[in-house]
């Protein structure tokens, strides 16, 4: 290497530990998100407008998770109880706001700006667990399994009465997999998970008539080709009708044409899979697993209980949200509010998912260095 | 840090999070396994079963755009509507050659250079299979030459929507604004999902004030359409909800008798019905069609509206800023009468100027030989501006800024329209904030006739004119009166907003400053008589203003004729009527005009002889046969 090389080397080494930016993850999201803007181009019906909103959002989204990156987890930790009864006291504003509002409600409105409380429980309910099992011996016994249950039960409910089950499947998985990180015996989660399918025809008679009216259409969605059942016919109309290759980009009739709902937020994989096809279904599944590889592989890495538990966890709720989108659109799982992740159009998820490569970022890169 | 040890195992801690992160891996591999399966089933296994569904894919979400409400005056005019119009669209996936296309729809339809020129731009902006529209307003022979030649241009379609139209053009411009196609920036502001079949938004006046009432609630329907994207059948249909109509409580045969006798002249004309402020006509000349602008006006029509001096395009009536000159005096004498500086039947001596001690400056009366005694009565009826100087000198700025607020001058009416200017009331404060200067006491004289910095819209004078029509009590003027439910017919009536209640400590007062402007239109030397008040059947109460028209613009082009009109008074008239039972209000400029009493009264004569004589049947010679 000749010398102006290895000095740009090492200003590029240094610039990036200066940033703790996480250089693998980093690349892997910047690849994602530039698919994410050409499909949201075609599915907005090539609208600017659109896409420069979504590029201001993704802006502010980068600078948070540039920002988190540079808080150690020691620090993280020490919020965690405290974000954790803000977030509490927070839902609970909403929905009393929600009571006297008569009807669903998911935003504090603050004047300045609009806050979705139970988009930051994504985050704080894995912190919390994570806090509570950091210096308690592991595998934790069932007083703490119970202690840790309650910390993710509490939020979960409270968000699923707003009602917004999307968020609370996705607030819920996030504290399971801090659970399960813990070291939580086999038989015990084998019995929660038994108990959480027998609890199935209770959840049942807890849903509103629209939720379960999904779940109906999910089974036989030619029953009712007109009403609920149009999304996930037209959806997999789109996939199916893309083939290996697709129609090329900008061509899916099923989107253009005006057939396929949604087609920028929820339902945009249908998009991809009809202009990209097999082939390119299958790249960007391999992208989004890579990206989950490498937050599994921090958490491997991590040098404490408190990250490892929450790197693990940030990890695999990301793949929550990719399994639980993808399934809904090709018609594998019941229609429910999942966007999928850093591609659909709108801007709270965005910040949260990002706040969360942040939070993986900074535990990997404020690790001290062992002497091998 | 040795106890810790004892109850952490930190290797065994590790060894679980290995392994459970090797489940994680595979539970991961798996489902995703299950997710490409299930895409290699649909893409490759099932891949001729759903492209056939795809290019049959018959049914097609449509959004249908609700029928604007409709915008009536008092006795049910009709002044704004919807008119079925035709629109040829072109969808560009659809078209195979579209020069080609083009150039045989030539042939068919009439196509100008700007059509195609509209066309061309629209299509670089939208996506290839949205319909673009070609031509709007398609004539009868137009569709009937087109539907024999349909089957050749594919991709081609007729749409029948509703237009805006406004049958009364020019009359209501003002009144109305108007409604034209969105822009991106209004689409940012409103509900994307209700705006989805909508091409046009309220821009100005009604139109934009009551844009959410008026425009409704979108539709949807489920179609069949043919691979070509054109429409066989309707499976399901969601119908939008029309938009609620408009009462105002406008009157559009008072607005052409008001139209008339402002003909061939600048200015504007405000009616209203002082006991709960109803506009009953609100004219600003000159006008424009504002049905020019529904489908988009062409540049050079639009230039030449723009570039008039005349400037059709401003609505003088809440926009325009005028000195209000003596129409001020008949306020000011309440003022002085409330704050007892003066009092009915105190004279002084009015010669042709009044002069500030220490100050060698003149303030010079219109009237060169001066008014000799006058008191309240005759300052008023003969617009003596020595008295008002004294009187505004004795008042102080500080006393007339509030008493004049109280009737709403120098503040937004918050009248139900757009573009509404708020006036200019000056005060110490107000010139230390903008000007950073004191205030001279020369500037309260010359505010004290409503000349210097004092500006009032027409709006404003009609509005504080009735205040004094009705003993004090300040209304907020309004243009809608109720709101029509189009498919029940049923009309919800707006209750009238008083703004303000100015309470004096003698009532007597009102009497002692309306009856001098009775004299201003009774009596010979009254200046408001000769051509105004001479022969009227119900009692007049009115003042007269002439307002001087400062300065030149220095940039502005020397033309002798036209500077020679520019440089000469506006001509006011503030007045209402019957004096007993007061059912209008008028206020009337006419721009360089010259004399009030000469140019502006008569047009409110006009206006008052019509409504109350022809609309309401009120005259001296009935109100005496029901009194026998």
């Amino acid at each position: 290497m000749r010398e102006s090389e290895q000095t740009a080397y090492y200003l590029a080494r240094d610039i990036i530990r200066f940033l703790h930016v996480d250089v693998v993850l980093f690349l892997l999201l910047v690849v994602l998100i530039s698919v994410g803007l050409v499909v949201l181009y075609s599915a907005g019906g090539e609208s600017l407008a659109l896409l420069s909103s979504q590029g201001v959002r993704l802006m502010i989204a980068v600078t948070g998770m540039l920002v988190i990156a540079q808080i150690p987890s020691a620090v993280l930790r020490r919020w965690s109880p405290w974000l954790y009864a803000v977030g509490i006291l927070l839902l609970l504003a909403v929905l009393v706001a929600g009571e006297m509002g008569k009807g669903a409600q998911r935003w504090l409105d603050l004047g300045v700006v609009r806050f979705q409380p139970s988009e930051m429980m994504k985050l704080v309910v894995p912190m919390m667990v994570a806090w509570y099992f950091a210096d308690k011996p592991l595998p934790p016994r069932l007083v703490g399994i119970i202690v840790s249950a309650v910390l993710v039960l509490l939020p979960m409910f409270m968000i699923a009465k707003q009602p917004d089950l999307g968020t609370a499947l996705l607030v819920g998985s996030a504290g399971i997999f801090a659970i399960f990180f813990a070291g939580i015996s086999w038989r015990i989660l084998i019995g929660m998970v038994a108990s959480g399918v027998a609890l199935a025809p209770v959840l049942w008679h807890f849903m509103h008539d629209y939720q379960r009216q999904r779940v109906l259409t999910l089974l036989n969605p030619e029953s009712d080709p007109l009403g609920s059942g149009y999304h996930i016919i037209q959806s997999k109309i789109a996939i199916g009708s893309g083939g290996l290759f697709g129609k090329g980009w900008l061509n899916g009739t099923q989107s253009q044409l005006d057939f396929l709902p949604e087609r920028s937020t929820d339902f945009i994989f249908a998009v991809f899979g009809e202009e990209f096809g097999l082939v390119g279904a299958v790249l960007l599944i391999l992208l989004y697993t890579a990206i989950i590889f490498r937050g599994l592989h921090i958490a491997v890495y991590a040098q404490d209980t408190f990250s490892r538990i929450l790197a693990g966890s940030l990890s695999l709720t990301f793949f929550v949200y990719l399994f639980v989108n993808t399934g809904m659109v090709i018609g594998m799982l019941p229609v429910v509010g999942v966007p999928l992740p850093l591609v659909s159009y709108g801007g709270t998820s965005l910040v949260t998912l990002m706040a969360a490569f942040g939070m993986l970022m900074s535990i990997h890169s404020h690790r001290r260095l062992l002497v091998h | 840090m040795a106890r810790r040890q004892a109850i952490k195992n930190h290797g065994l801690e590790k060894a679980i999070l290995r392994h459970r992160v090797i489940f994680a891996v595979v539970v991961v591999v798996l489902a995703m396994s299950a997710v490409l399966a299930r895409l290699f089933h649909l893409q490759v296994v099932s891949h001729e079963h759903y492209i056939t569904l795809s290019t049959n894919n018959r049914v097609r979400l449509e959004a249908i755009a609700p029928p604007r409400g409709m915008i009536y005056d008092r006795t049910g005019v009709l002044l704004a509507d919807n008119q079925p119009s035709y629109i040829l669209e072109l969808t560009p996936a659809g078209v195979k050659d579209m020069d080609d296309t083009l150039a045989r729809l030539g042939k068919v339809v009439e196509l100008s250079e700007l059509d195609l020129r509209r066309f061309k731009r629209a299509l670089r902006r939208s996506s290839s299979f949205q319909p673009v529209p070609l031509l709007f307003n398609l004539s009868d022979e137009d569709l009937a030459r087109f539907a024999v030649e349909r089957h050749n241009f594919p991709g081609v379609e007729i749409e029948a929507r509703l237009g805006r139209s406004y049958p009364l053009s020019g009359t209501m411009a003002h009144v109305i604004g108007y409604v034209s196609r969105i822009d991106d920036k209004e689409l940012a502001r409103v509900d994307k999902t209700n705006y989805r079949a909508s091409t046009h938004i309220g821009k100005i006046g009604l139109e934009r004030y009551y844009e959410d009432i008026l425009h409704g609630k979108v539709g949807f329907q489920q179609v069949e359409v043919n691979a070509q994207g054109r429409r066989l059948r309707v499976l399901e249909r969601q119908s939008p909800e029309a938009g609620k109509d408009l009462v105002l409580g406008l009157d559009a045969s008072l607005q052409a008798v008001a139209e008339g006798a402002m003909e061939g002249r600048s200015g504007s004309v405000v009616a209203i019905d002082p006991r709960n402020g109803d506009i009953l006509a609100m004219v600003s000349v000159p006008e424009y069609d504002p049905n020019l602008f529904v489908n988009g006006i062409s540049s050079k029509e639009y230039s030449a509206l723009r570039d008039d001096p005349e400037q059709p395009l401003f609505n003088r009536s809440l926009t325009g800023q005028y000195p209000p000159g003596s129409t001020i005096k008949p306020l000011m004498g309440l003022a002085g009468l409330d704050y007892q500086v003066t009092w009915a039947g105190k004279t002084m001596y009015a010669g042709p100027y009044y002069m500030l001690k220490n100050d060698e400056r003149k303030y010079r009366d219109w009237k060169k030989t001066g008014h000799g005694t006058v008191d309240l009565d005759k300052a008023i009826t003969q617009s003596c501006d020595v008295y008002f100087y004294d009187l505004a000198f004795k008042l102080g700025i500080d006393r007339m800024h509030e008493f004049l607020d109280a009737f709403g001058l120098g503040k937004r009416t918050g009248i139900d329209s757009t573009g509404e200017a708020p006036g200019l009331l000056p005060s110490r404060d107000w010139k230390r904030r903008t000007r950073h200067q004191p205030w001279y006491p020369g500037e309260t004289l010359i505010a004290g006739i409503g000349q210097g910095y004092m500006l009032a819209t027409p709006l404003q004078l009609a509005m504080s004119t009735g205040a004094i029509a009705m003993h004090g009590k300040v209304m907020k003027p309004r243009l809608v009166k109720g709101i029509r439910d189009s498919r029940t017919g049923e009309v919800k009536a707006l209750p009238p907003e008083q703004v303000n209640q100015v309470d004096l400590d003698n009532d007597a007062y009102w009497k002692q400053v309306i009856q001098p402007m009775v004299h201003v239109m009774t009596q010979r030397n009254g200046t408001g008589w000769w051509r105004a008040g001479r022969g009227a059947e119900y009692t007049i109460a009115g003042k007269t203003g002439t307002a001087q028209v400062f300065g030149i613009k220095q940039d502005e082009e020397y033309d002798a004729e036209s500077l020679r009109r520019k440089l000469r008074d506006h001509a006011l008239f503030v007045g209402f009527a019957p004096v007993e039972d007061p059912r209008i209000a008028v206020a009337v400029i006419v721009e360089h005009a010259g004399h009030g009493g000469a140019e502006a009264a008569p047009v409110a004569r006009k206006i008052m002889d019509y409504y109350l004589l022809q609309r309401l049947g009120i005259n001296n010679k009935s109100a005496a046969k029901e009194g026998t």
